[in-house]
């Protein structure tokens, strides 16, 4: 750490009342080297004096009664939306199922246009399966998920 | 912040059934380690007593990022409920409050970085400032002439995010410098300089913005 940083921690320490008398003597040697530092103390004092007067204000008193009802619903809410897409995602796989049934047995429909139709849903299928397991892999895998961007 | 300050509300009758005494009794027959571990089994009454003695903290914390009450409120419960799902990732020997403090920045950077879901995410027109009760007189008199608490809330928003959320803990939430460091997952050496440089900014935008003869106090 050079003179210039400790300097800057002690004026930190200073104006947070937390510097010790060592500390303190440490400071005024370290001012003597750079002076203008000195201008900047005064002027960060008097900032800190005004922030000292003051406070965030705290919401109502309801803010806080309704607090923990709000994430309940939250957490309730999310675990709707789980079973909903869970049986969607059956429901939805069922009708799928026997649609491609329906077609593949319906002897009007012309072999090409069954063909077509099959293809398509299998494509959807893979298409489906294959970013799910993207999102699965990469989930488990990528070590900067978590870093700050 | 104390413990018990953020706890001041954490006795008031409860929303899923219990009553006061039966609440009392489960606060202090439990410490928050027990509480945690119920909370990993999915105890939604366990998680309630943690949420109900950290909300406000949380609150502070979310506002230092979002600058809005709404924002702030939001961001803070959607944190909860995220920690709630998580709980089977928390690791006992970290504290509850760093621990969701992470998700709780992650989420608002996640949420800020997707700008098109939050437009307006940081609104500057909240004035989350106010005199302490007993002000010293010559300050009381600078800040109600000036209108000094909302230009100090407009400059501090003003700052960059790592700056004013330094500001916020150390300045108005209280925080020691172990706790900053703890929280921001920063070295005590780096929250000093970074606090001194938010403070050093700071003064510079509010020499600006207040003219000279106005500013002895």
């Amino acid at each position: 750490m050079t003179e210039e940083e400790k300097l800057k921690e002690l004026i930190v320490k200073l104006l947070d009342n937390e510097i010790t008398d060592s500390e303190k003597i440490e400071l005024n040697r370290l001012l003597e080297k750079f002076k203008h530092y000195k201008s900047e103390i005064e002027e960060m004092k008097k900032l800190k004096e005004v922030s000292r007067n003051m406070k965030l204000k705290t919401p109502s008193s309801e803010v806080f009664d309704t607090y923990w009802t709000k994430v309940y619903n939250r957490i309730e809410r999310g675990i709707a939306w789980i079973i909903f897409s869970i049986g969607a995602v059956i429901l939805i796989t069922y009708g799928l199922f026997k649609a491609v049934e329906e077609l593949i047995s319906d002897g009007k429909l012309e072999t090409i246009v069954k063909i077509g139709i099959i293809g398509v849903l299998a494509g959807l299928v893979i298409l489906i399966v294959s970013v799910i397991r993207e999102k699965i892999i990469m989930g488990k895998t990528d070590k900067y998920k978590e870093v700050k961007r | 912040m104390s413990d018990h300050e953020s706890n001041t509300n954490a006795a008031k009758p409860s929303t899923c059934g219990y009553s006061i005494y039966k609440w009392q009794a489960i606060r202090t027959s439990l410490n928050e380690q027990s509480l945690l571990e119920r909370c990993k089994k999915g105890d939604k009454q366990a998680f309630e007593i943690i949420v109900k003695k950290y909300m406000k903290r949380a609150y502070f914390s979310a506002l230092a990022l979002t600058h809005s009450q709404d924002n702030a409120l939001d961001l803070s419960q959607e944190a909860f409920v995220r920690a709630y799902r998580s709980m089977k990732n928390f690791n006992p020997e970290m504290k509850f409050f760093t621990w969701y403090y992470r998700i709780l920045k992650n989420l608002f950077l996640n949420l800020k970085r997707n700008t098109s879901k939050i437009k307006n995410f940081t609104s500057e027109g909240y004035e989350a400032l106010e005199l302490i009760e007993e002000p010293s007189a010559d300050v009381r008199e600078l800040v109600e002439a000036n209108d000094l608490h909302n230009i100090l809330w407009k400059n501090i928003n003003q700052l960059e995010d790592s700056q004013r959320e330094i500001i916020i803990l150390k300045d108005f939430q209280d925080y020691s410098y172990k706790e900053i460091s703890e929280l921001l997952e920063i070295p005590v050496g780096t929250v000093m300089s970074r606090l001194f440089n938010a403070r050093k900014n700071l003064k510079e935008r509010m020499c600006e913005c207040i003219p000279l003869r106005e500013r002895n106090i």
